[in-house]
């Protein structure tokens, strides 16, 4: 202990982590101040909603707020279930189907002998730097041209390939030492049963933090509801949700929006608090090169 | 139990092992043509869906195109007025952009570090609440970001911001935050801010935690005294791939979060451009003025401009 100068990663509490605390904690104020006022806020009843001076916290909390938006929702011709029905399907999918297809690209890339790998992967590392708005255009001509438009593929197929998920699956499986693959190979596994039975139990974490990668990044989107749907059912929740705040600046609104928000958020919320140490444990191994 | 199987089927299959090893073998080799198989879902969909609008994107920005008529091919022409006629590009975006760019990206990626690296001095309890804490906003979707800053920005007396200035004594009369070109931009770099603890900052509080410790005792062994020290000479160090990884994402970030403008204000453009971004250019040619071929420059300008920042990055934190 004398010798360990470092206070990285401590055990217990000691007083030299208090000056850490004076600087971390005001800011956790900061960062949390929005976050509990969209809690607050969906909760509030109209007066509170509009009192003078502008109140923070709920005194008298109700579900008012919660009733007007399903109301309005199914006011609006669509009910409210179709789009959450949509956005289900849709990011279901995509979370899937995109940490299948990159863990078997990341598995080749990482463990075989091809031509073309290296330039796959530094292509692949690139277009990690690339800006969605950038290539919306085009994409939206590729819909077009595939003839996609207003199906969920739509919705789903222009998402799957995330150069982000791919990297970091492929770092990961870097780590599986080769020999494992090869016994696998002298016992006559197929190829395709050493990616079911091996590589995947083992990067596990990986594949959680992909799979939240993947979750924040569909769940939010409003660009394929936007620009490759046309028919008002085939839209997402996220959509949904906010052309309701952009729409509605009654006096009511303000409370539909706080909980359209809160809807939008806790998801993201739920599923990071579960996949949290996993995500941590992932993260630490992926090193870039 | 694994092994005892493995064993038992050894012994049962000796005479046969040389044959069946050279089938497995073979079998090997003929799989050796199989990673195209496995590599060819996502190859498929990031050709089409992310390599060909690129390739489409440089296209286009050399043409005229309106999304109804065929494009007309234009050269350099749309560059040229980008340099020469745009003069809002000129005056408000990039200016604009730059400096978001430089506040909200240098800015949030030391931020994250110094969280990260503050957040590794705790214990494990209060680290994993407060990580959560610095995270969540990231998680907020665009619609709650308009809300809860719309709302604490609003221009009424009974918005929070103001109302909490007011009673301080700071104004005396409510402030049109939103809509007044002083302050939207500053508006914009604070909410950037606030949601900027991205994946990088996972990365880096990942990254700090798994230093080897015993660099740490060495370290100490050699003379160094005190954090500051430390994190100069091991902690960055060691950590380069996770600072490397959370640079090309804060810059990615910074330059992709353009939404933000129009969404706190409600309009694009934003009142007198004076929370333009690119991102916002780029939407107001490619979907409100329908001048794609326009637009396609812009993309273009905008990915060679991210390509440059995350090139001299890779520079900075690739090991020499």
């Amino acid at each position: 202990m004398a010798l360990k100068a470092s206070g990285a990663n401590p055990k217990k509490f000691h007083k030299s982590q208090v000056k850490f605390y004076l600087f971390l904690l005001p800011f956790a104020v900061f960062m949390l101040l929005p976050i509990l006022f969209i809690f607050n806020h969906a909760f509030k009843p109209l007066d509170e909603l509009y009192a003078f001076p502008p109140r923070f916290f709920v005194y008298k909390p109700t579900f008012d707020n919660f009733t007007n938006l399903f109301e309005l929702a199914n006011a609006s011709g669509i009910p409210m279930s179709r789009y959450v029905f949509n956005s289900l399907i849709v990011t279901f999918s995509v979370v899937f189907l995109s940490v299948v297809i990159s863990t078997m690209a990341g598995y080749v890339l990482s463990k075989k002998n091809f031509k073309g790998k290296k330039a796959i992967f530094e292509i692949n590392n690139a277009a990690l730097m690339f800006v969605p708005i950038a290539v919306i255009i085009p994409r939206f001509l590729t819909v077009t041209i595939l003839g996609i438009e207003d199906t969920f593929f739509a919705h789903i197929l222009p998402l799957l390939a995330m150069p982000v998920g791919l990297f970091l699956l492929k770092q990961f499986i870097d780590q599986i030492p080769d020999s494992l693959i090869e016994a696998a190979i002298i016992d006559g596994a197929s190829e395709f049963k050493i990616y079911l039975k091996i590589i995947l139990p083992l990067i596990k974490p990986a594949i959680a933090t992909a799979a939240i990668l993947a979750f924040q990044l569909v769940w939010n989107n409003i660009e394929t509801s936007i620009l490759f749907t046309t028919s008002e059912n085939m839209r997402t929740l996220a959509f949904f949700m906010n052309t309701l705040v952009a729409n509605t600046n009654v006096v009511v609104g303000q409370g539909m929006a706080a909980v359209a928000s809160l809807i939008m958020f806790v998801p993201n919320l739920i599923l990071f608090i579960i996949l949290q140490s996993m995500v941590m444990n992932t993260m630490s191994h992926s090193g870039l090169k | 139990m694994q092994k005892a199987d493995h064993l038992g089927e050894a012994v049962v299959e000796i005479k046969t092992e040389p044959p069946m090893l050279q089938k497995h073998l073979q079998k090997a080799k003929r799989i050796n043509k199989t990673p195209y198989l496995f590599l060819l879902p996502y190859l498929l969909l990031f050709l089409l869906f992310i390599i060909i609008p690129i390739v489409m994107a440089i296209y286009l920005s050399f043409t005229n195109f309106n999304t109804i008529e065929r494009p007309e091919f234009i050269g350099f022409l749309n560059y040229l007025n980008l340099l020469t006629q745009d003069e809002i590009f000129m005056q408000y975006v990039l200016p604009n952009t730059v400096l978001f760019a430089l506040i909200v990206g240098p800015g949030g990626y030391i931020l994250a570090f110094l969280l990260a690296w503050s957040l590794a001095q705790l214990t494990r309890l209060p680290r994993m609440i407060l990580a959560l804490i610095f995270y969540s906003p990231s998680m907020t979707s665009g619609v709650a970001m308009a809300v809860v800053w719309t709302i604490i920005f609003s221009g009424n007396q009974a918005g929070y911001a103001n109302s909490l200035l007011m009673r301080w004594g700071i104004i005396t009369e409510p402030l049109i935050f939103l809509q007044d070109t002083r302050y939207i931009l500053l508006i914009m770099i604070v909410v950037a801010l606030w949601s900027s603890m991205g994946v990088g900052f996972l990365a880096m509080l990942a990254g700090v935690l798994n230093v080897d410790e015993t660099l740490y005792e060495a370290g100490a062994i050699d003379g160094i005294k005190n954090r500051l020290q430390e994190l100069i000479y091991i902690t960055i160090p060691s950590m380069k791939p996770q600072m490397l990884f959370g640079a090309v994402m804060a810059i990615v970030n910074t330059f992709a979060t353009g939404i933000i403008g129009v969404q706190l204000t409600g309009s694009n453009p934003t009142p007198n451009y004076a929370g333009q971004l690119i991102v916002n250019h780029i939407e107001d040619y490619g979907f409100i003025r329908f001048e794609m071929g326009y637009a396609a420059a812009l993309s273009v300008v905008l990915l060679l401009i991210i390509y440059v920042f995350a090139h001299i990055s890779k520079k900075l934190f690739s090991e020499t």
